[in-house]
């Protein structure tokens, strides 16, 4: 049995262990530690996006006790993908951290790493318990890193995100402990399994738990109405954990896939029949209020926030679109808008901290010092979140209008989606001109703290996985369309999971199960 | 026992929601610390409710009780303690820097740190 998939898990959680004991450290060997903790990981998530090309979902049993049993990890295609996405993404933001940031605050590398730890734990995990835990591990460690340098507004915003979350996750209890006491198991393979078997009565729980389920993974994608924790917390993080931050709301859009195509695929339970009727307005009505509000805020990180809401909406699009290309779409779009929001969120730092006092108002400030490289950063990101031809999000956002080909509802997605994207590039148009344009003071230079070698080679690994996805945008399209195959079949998932180890244990059927 | 517990958890549940929606910090604390106990409890009487039976196996034992939820609740208040500290030193963090107890942190004390506020 290999060990490779508890790697992404283990690894950041000795590491994150070890800062906290060397806390006294100097910083440079804080940031070895962090860096080669974060560099192991992607090259685990490569080696996994390379063991599951084959196409068997792999199973890891933690301690060795037989599924259902035990805690299983499990990694298939999507959870492969979403692993390398968060590697490349921390990779990216803590390159960009060593440059300064993570001077500020004495735990930012252990933070940092309990958060990439739950964020990969979210992504592997096999039952709904651990993902609950783990969504707690990267809440937490999110906390800290968003309350970074304890200023008031960050403070405030803290509060805020951390309310709704700890109340989301007493909902979320209460929703798996729902699922435990009618199915008797939490492992998801399981339960995908005897949610069939449920008897007539229990349904009607079986879907409140379901529902709150959704309701709590709404939370944390920061789908209408539940998104309004999201634009303060974001525009008051620290850049390089905004940028991390922007793989975090995708967290709750990959626990609602997998949930809903694996253990709420219809039949008899048919809890997809309650959600799917409002899976797609309230995608579309995100993505509008997301754009409005983007077009709408005075600062440029609150625009970026707002632009990481309609991201969300239109992955959720996709999503609900469904049917054979939409999932495929929609995860190409996750990975593009996911590197492209990092990028915007990066370069509003850069440009936020060389207008003085002006920050990343928008307002009209002193002329920038290094305006010509900021300048076109900013335009690429603008330009890849709008979907100009030939960027990322453009790809992105053709293959969900292209799923969308044979659906009835495809004159209001395919006017929300155009029409958004038109909004996107108003607004970041408007921005950038304000910011890089419309200048002040002519004579006086601003020159807070100048970008560094290592923050534009963050921000040139973040534009070359964008530009990356564009040229390889064939193979990758059609991973994410096997990704899409593999979650239409669960039975392949199902059987990798519950046959694992079973050669020296029969499987009970009845374990917890209905009284 | 059942309709005591159901009952029980349900008012606690709709007390921590009114509270969560007040507009102070402590009783924005309580009522996640009430929250998370109600959903602690709910997770216990998810493994049926059962006295006087043990979950350990043992020989000659009359009925066992459901392991499982009792290690998943110990984690719940594990985590939810850890958030309820959390939160709570935030809030006094709050209070300390803004001179408010208001959630938004934006409303002034009456007295004397008016000024001090907002």
């Amino acid at each position: 049995m290999t060990h490779l998939l508890v790697a992404p898990i283990i690894v950041p959680a000795l590491a994150a262990a070890l800062l906290l004991v060397l806390h006294r450290a100097r910083i440079a060997v804080k940031r070895a530690i962090g860096m080669g903790a974060t560099v192991a990981v992607a090259v685990a998530a490569l080696a996994i996006l390379a063991e599951t090309r084959s196409g068997a979902p792999l199973v890891y049993r933690l301690g060795n006790w037989p599924s259902p049993f035990g805690i299983v990890l499990v990694a298939d295609h999507l959870s492969a993908f979403m692993l390398l996405l968060t590697a490349s993404l921390a990779l990216a933001a803590l390159l960009y951290a060593v440059q300064g940031w993570d001077a500020r605050g004495k735990l930012f590398h252990p933070l940092f790493l309990f958060q990439v730890m739950g964020l990969n734990g979210a992504f592997l995990t096999g039952d709904l318990f651990n993902l609950f835990v783990f969504f707690e591990i990267l809440l937490i460690a999110s906390y800290g890193l968003a309350m970074e340098g304890l200023e008031v507004e960050r403070l405030r915003a803290t509060l805020h995100y951390a309310a709704i979350n700890i109340a989301a996750s007493s909902v979320f209890l209460i929703a798996v402990s729902l699922m435990y006491g009618v199915m008797g198991t939490l492992n998801m393979a399981h339960l995908a399994e005897r949610v069939g078997e449920v008897r007539i009565e229990d349904v009607g729980l079986v879907r409140a738990a379901g529902l709150l389920l959704l309701g709590v993974f709404a939370v944390k994608a920061a789908v209408f109405p539940l998104y309004f924790w999201l634009p303060a917390t974001y525009s008051h993080a620290p850049a390089p954990v905004a940028a991390l931050f922007a793989v975090m709301t995708k967290v709750g859009v990959y626990a609602m896939i997998r949930v809903t195509t694996l253990i709420f695929t219809g039949g008899e339970s048919a809890v997809m029949e309650l959600t799917s009727p409002w899976l797609m307005p309230v995608s579309l009505i995100t993505l509008a209020l997301g754009t409005v509000g983007a077009l709408g805020a005075q600062r440029l990180a609150t625009i970026t926030a707002y632009l990481t809401i309609a991201s969300v909406g239109t992955i959720l699009t996709g999503v609900a679109v469904g049917g054979g290309k939409g999932l495929a779409a929609a995860l190409y779009y996750m990975a593009h808008s996911t590197i492209a929001i990092a990028i915007l969120f990066l370069v509003t730092d850069l440009l936020g901290r060389n207008r003085g006092a002006m920050g990343d108002q928008l307002h009209p400030g002193p002329p920038l010092r290094q305006a010509v490289p900021l300048g076109l950063t900013f335009l690429f990101g603008g330009a890849t979140v709008a979907g100009i031809p030939p960027s990322s999000g453009f790809l992105g956002k053709l293959m969900i209008l292209q799923s969308t080909m044979n659906g009835l509802s495809i004159v209001l997605i395919w006017t929300v989606i155009l029409v958004t994207s038109v909004l996107t590039l108003v607004t970041c148009s408007r921005a950038g001109s304000i910011v890089l344009w419309n200048n002040i003071e002519p004579d006086q230079l601003a020159h807070d703290r100048p970008p560094r070698a290592g923050e534009w080679v963050a921000l040139a690994a973040l534009a070359g996985c964008s530009i990356g996805l564009v040229i390889f945008a064939a193979p990758i399209a059609h991973y994410t369309g096997e990704i899409e195959a593999q979650l239409n079949s669960p039975g392949s998932y199902i059987h990798a999971v519950l046959e694992s180890g079973q050669d020296d244990f029969i499987r009970p059927h009845a374990m917890g199960g209905v009284r | 026992m059942e309709l005591v517990m159901a009952v029980g958890i349900g008012i606690m549940t709709a007390c921590a929601v009114y509270l969560l929606l007040r507009g102070r910090t402590f009783s924005l604390v309580l009522g996640l610390s009430m929250l998370s106990t109600a959903g602690n409890l709910f997770i216990f009487s998810m493994g049926r409710l059962r006295p006087g039976v043990s979950p350990i196996v043992a020989a000659g034992a009359e009925g066992y009780a459901d392991p499982v939820p009792q290690a998943l609740v110990l984690t719940a208040i594990v985590i939810g303690f850890g958030m309820t500290g959390f939160i709570m030193a935030l809030a006094v963090r709050i209070r300390r820097q803004t001179g408010s107890d208001h959630v938004d942190g934006l409303e002034s004390m009456p007295e004397h740190r008016s000024e001090q506020g907002s």
